[in-house]
This record gives C-alpha cells, structure tokens and sequence, in this order.
C-alpha cells in the first residue's frame, strides 16, 4: 500500500497569517501527482474530517498543476501566538496527511 | 539586454549567512541588495512588546556585511519590516546599529527611513467610513475599542514609497512595516521591469535561499530580471535552484498559490511557468500583475491578552502517566477550590503534555505509547502576579497529588530546572489584522532622509 509519505517530496504545514495553516503537498514526478488528483484523495472532507474543521474553516483547496502540488489552507481555531495556541508556526501540523493511503490501481 | 539583478542574503536580517555565498553574490554585481528583517510568523509578541526577534549582535553581523560591501559597489541596499515587526521602535534600533556600522566604517551615503505605523485616530475613522476589513471570516470585525487596547499599529507598505526613496537618491532605504515581497519589486519597477515580474522574483526572494535545494533562510540568493522573464540562482556550491524547488516556494506561506494579494494589487501566477536554465538557474516567465481599484493596505496590530507563569516538568512513572488527565482534573479543582479569593474568570490553567499530544491536542489521531512524557502547565491570568500564585499553587499541587494505584509517594514531577516556575510576562495577541483602503500607495508612508558623511551624520 503506498501512502502520501511514499509519493509526496514535499508535505509539509505553516502559518499562512496568523490565523490561518497552510498545508502544501508536493510532488516530484508528474504522474504521482496526477494519480493522486485523479483519486481526490486529498478533499475538502477528508480535511474537515483531519483536523475536526467545519468545511467553510477550509478557505482554499487548489491543485496547481504547474508546480505538480496541493494546497489546502484552513481557519486557524486559535490565533498564532496567543493563550492555548501549541504551534506558533503552524509548521508541524501536516503529520496526519502522511498516512493517507492512495487507492490500489485495479489489475 | 538590459537585466537587473537583486541579491538577497537571508531570509531574516540577523539569521546570517556564509559570507562566502555573499561575496560570490558581490562578485557578480548585483545592482541592489534587498534583505526582509520581519514576519508575523512568531507570533504577536514581537509588535506587542515592541522586541526584535534577532539579537542585536546578530543585526549587526549581517547588517555590516551587507553596508561596508555595498558602499564599495555604490549599490543601494534596502531593509524590510525592520527589526522584525516595523513599528517606530523596530525601525529606530535598526537605525541605532546602522550608524554604529557608518561610523566604524566611515561610510557616506543618502539614508531613507520609511515609516509604516498608521494613526490610530484615521484608522477609526476608516472604521466609520466602513473601510476596514477582516482578512478572514475567522476574524471579528473592527471595533474603536479594539484600536483603543491595542498598541502600535503598522499597515504593510507596498513598494510605492520605496520606488520614492530610490528616485530621491536613497543608498540605503529602511522600512517599517512592508508586505515582504514589496521591498524586492521596488527596484526593479523604477527601473521599468514588469511589476508582475518584479513581484513574483521578489516572492522567491524574501526567504533567503529557502527556494533551493537544500533551502535554507540563512544563505543567500540572486535573482535577475530580464525582458519577459527572471531567474534565481543559488550562490553557494553546495545548493542548487531546480523547477520543483522554485515552484515549491512560490506555496510557501500563502493561502493560494496561484493568487497573491498584495497592497493595491493581486498577483496572478495562474498562467507561469518554470524552466530550467542551467544547473543552477530556474527562469520564471508568465506572471502577473493586476492593481486593485480601490487601494487597500494590510494593518496589523497585537494586544495584551494576559499574563503568563509556566512550568516545565516531566513523568516518567509507568502508573501516573496512565492517569495524567486525572491528576489534571485534580489539580483543576484543587487550585479553584485554594484559591476561592481570586474571581474564577480572572484566570486559566493549560497543560500541555509532550509526548503523548502535546503538538496536536485533541485532534492527535496517534494512540500513545512511551515511556516519558514533558508536562508543561501554565496559569494565564490578569496580572503576572496572579498567574504566578496560581503556577505555584498548581505545581504543588500536581507535585504531591495522590491517585489510585499510587506507589510513587514522595513527587509527581521530574524539574529540569530550579526554580520551576518561569514567568514569563505579557501574552498577545493580533487584535488587528484587517484590510483598510486608503488613497494610494505613496501618501500614508512618510519618507524621511538623513545624510552621512565619513560615518557621521549631518
């Protein structure tokens, strides 16, 4: 079974403004990235479901095909920084997506 | 063909950088340098407490790299978001360690400072016209009494003021609060490249190296605007510019890749592309620069939203860390209960534990299994003195509490340090990050010159 871990050269997460997490997947060959399109098993519901958002909290949800990679930023529940907030950074939030397994290819 | 090529040193002005990759950069006459020195991304405190989030010994290092160098070359160089929020206090002991550097080193020069801190008493007036924005539906409107609790308020510059600055003759330009990419673009829309152009390089730029492979925000990187085109390179041998990297950092950071806002504009990268021009330099071509018909301009502003006492400390009993939010609930009521003199809303306890979901909460989708875990707690509270009882009255309380099965009778915790409780101060908080329209771009960031001569200024 491969996973997005196994596909992916770039998964990562980050502050997009103070209150907003960006999460960026990134692929190095062309055809990982078009299969994993073409499955739409990065979407706004399995987001949602991720990180308990409800899905207007996910402002964006882009596949740019030139830079063969997928953005997804979502409302922050606490602002970056202040009281309870445990990421200033939002940069170690992306771990969950690495576990997302791509469908198998039928034979 | 008529090119213009920008050197950037680092992502943040006092990360540093080899100064090896900075003379290569010198070596191929760039006609400016351009360093980003600020950020929201650590949070409110910096705007809040009106603090860097470099040292100043660090400022210093890099600043004087780039000043001695660049005034042998004759080239301008430009500072942005100085000392990391670019409010008046930031921009001043910015000002501070560049005239230590012009006096050491005797350096002459046209100096422009750009303020960016925006009146409190415009801005609610905005608020009446209806001209303010929230910059996300996760963020209430604006309200007089937030602008009232709220301290020094910067609005992003675009590169307007700093086109200002260069036509004045300005060798070097500091600025308060600038949109990152704005300070790159500047230059090279004075000198007639596509603003598009300009604005997508200068998005590369402001992070440094971090477009290469290995990135990093502590080396440096040059970018080169053509006719129709630019391209980045990385000077240092050991990183190199590829198609993947390069596309990867025009993510970075953003909600949208393919759509930027910026002051007065919108950047639309929908239609670039990314080639591959030798083995360490990537073209981009196709983007675009599309201005706003009503010009609007990004306010920040952080307030305090209370203070803070915490505590670091550590379980590696078997039996306890099996019971770790019970002892929590304990603690929870037992503070209340000691502390019934303090109004219940005038205070909060957080813990966090490391180790077991310390990072993500509740939305942890991992069970846990180990064998130690960081438990750091803190009390949040109107005033530091208040947090500090409550800290104290916790870590007791969590040091000797009991629970079933106890064999460990004689403390709960493990301290790093002594003492164990830390205060920490103010805790803030962005009360202000709303959009506010204005006339253009020039009028609400006043330029101002200071002249040196053999260090001093007259």
């Amino acid at each position: 079974m491969r996973r997005l871990y196994d596909v992916a050269k770039v998964l990562r997460s980050k502050n997009a403004g103070p209150f907003s997490i960006t999460l960026d997947v990134l692929f190095e060959n062309k055809s990982d990235y078009e299969e994993v399109k073409r499955q739409g098993i990065i979407s706004r519901e399995r987001i949602a479901g991720i990180y308990k958002l409800a899905e207007e909290d996910i402002t964006e949800l882009v596949y740019f095909d030139q830079a063969c990679g997928i953005k997804v930023t979502f409302n922050r529940s606490i602002s970056s920084g202040t009281c309870g907030d445990r990421d200033v950074y939002g940069a170690q939030q992306h771990a969950p997506l690495m576990a997302i397994a791509l469908e198998e290819e039928e034979v | 063909m008529k090119k213009y090529s920008i050197l950037s040193p680092c992502g943040i002005l006092g990360y540093g950088f080899p100064e090896t990759s900075f003379l290569k950069g010198m070596s191929l006459h760039p006609d400016a340098v351009v360093v980003d020195a600020g950020s929201t991304d650590a949070g409110p405190h910096k705007l809040g407490a009106g603090v860097s989030i470099v040292s100043r010994m660090a400022a210093r290092k890099d600043l004087e790299i780039i000043l001695v160098n660049a005034a042998r070359e004759g080239i301008p160089v430009i500072i942005g978001s100085a000392g990391g929020a670019g409010a008046r206090v930031h921009v001043e002991w910015t000002l501070d360690i560049i005239d230590e550097i012009m006096g050491d080193n005797r350096i002459s020069g046209k100096l422009a400072v750009i303020f960016s801190d925006m009146d409190k008493e415009e801005i609610k007036e905005s608020i009446r016209r209806k001209q303010i924005y929230p910059m996300g539906s996760n963020i209430p409107p604006l309200t007089e009494e937030t602008v009232d609790q709220t301290g020094d308020i910067v609005a992003q510059m675009g590169h307007e003021p700093v086109v200002s600055a260069l036509e004045e003759g300005a060798d070097i330009v500091v600025c308060g609060r600038a949109y990152d990419p704005s300070v790159f673009a500047a230059p090279g829309i004075r000198e007639g490249f596509d603003p598009g152009l300009c604005y997508h390089m200068g998005k590369v730029l402001e992070c440094g190296a971090l477009c290469a492979e290995p990135g990093t925000a502590k080396d440096c990187i040059l970018g080169t605007l053509y006719e129709g085109y630019f391209t980045v390179r990385a000077l240092n041998p050991e990183r190199h510019c590829n198609v993947t990297s390069v596309a990867a950092h025009t993510f970075y950071e953003k909600e949208n890749p393919c759509i930027l806002h910026g002051p007065g504009f919108t950047l639309d990268l929908r239609d670039c592309s990314f080639s591959q021009e030798d083995e360490d330099t990537v073209a981009v071509r196709g983007s675009r620069f599309l201005p706003q018909q009503a010009y609007k301009i990004k306010l920040e502003g952080a307030r305090r939203a209370a203070y803070r006492t915490f505590v670091i400390g550590a379980v590696r009993d078997p039996i306890l860390l099996d019971r770790l939010e019970e002892i929590e609930e304990k603690v929870r009521k037992s503070v209340t209960a000691y502390l019934k003199e303090i109004p219940e809303g005038a205070y909060r306890m957080n813990f966090i534990n490391y180790g077991k979901n310390g990072i993500m909460g509740e939305l942890e989708p991992e069970e846990f299994h180990g064998h130690e875990v960081c438990v750091l707690f803190e009390a949040l509270a109107d005033t530091q003195e208040t947090a500090n009882a409550v800290c104290a009255c916790m870590r007791s309380t969590f040091l000797h509490c009991d629970y079933a099965g106890r064999k460990s009778t004689a403390g709960n915790l493990a301290f790093p340090y002594a003492p164990s409780d830390i205060p920490f101060g103010p805790v803030y908080e962005f009360s202000v990050y709303h959009l506010m329209q204005i006339a253009d771009g020039r009028s609400a960031f006043p330029v101002f010159y200071r002249e040196y001569r053999g260090g001093e200024a007259v």
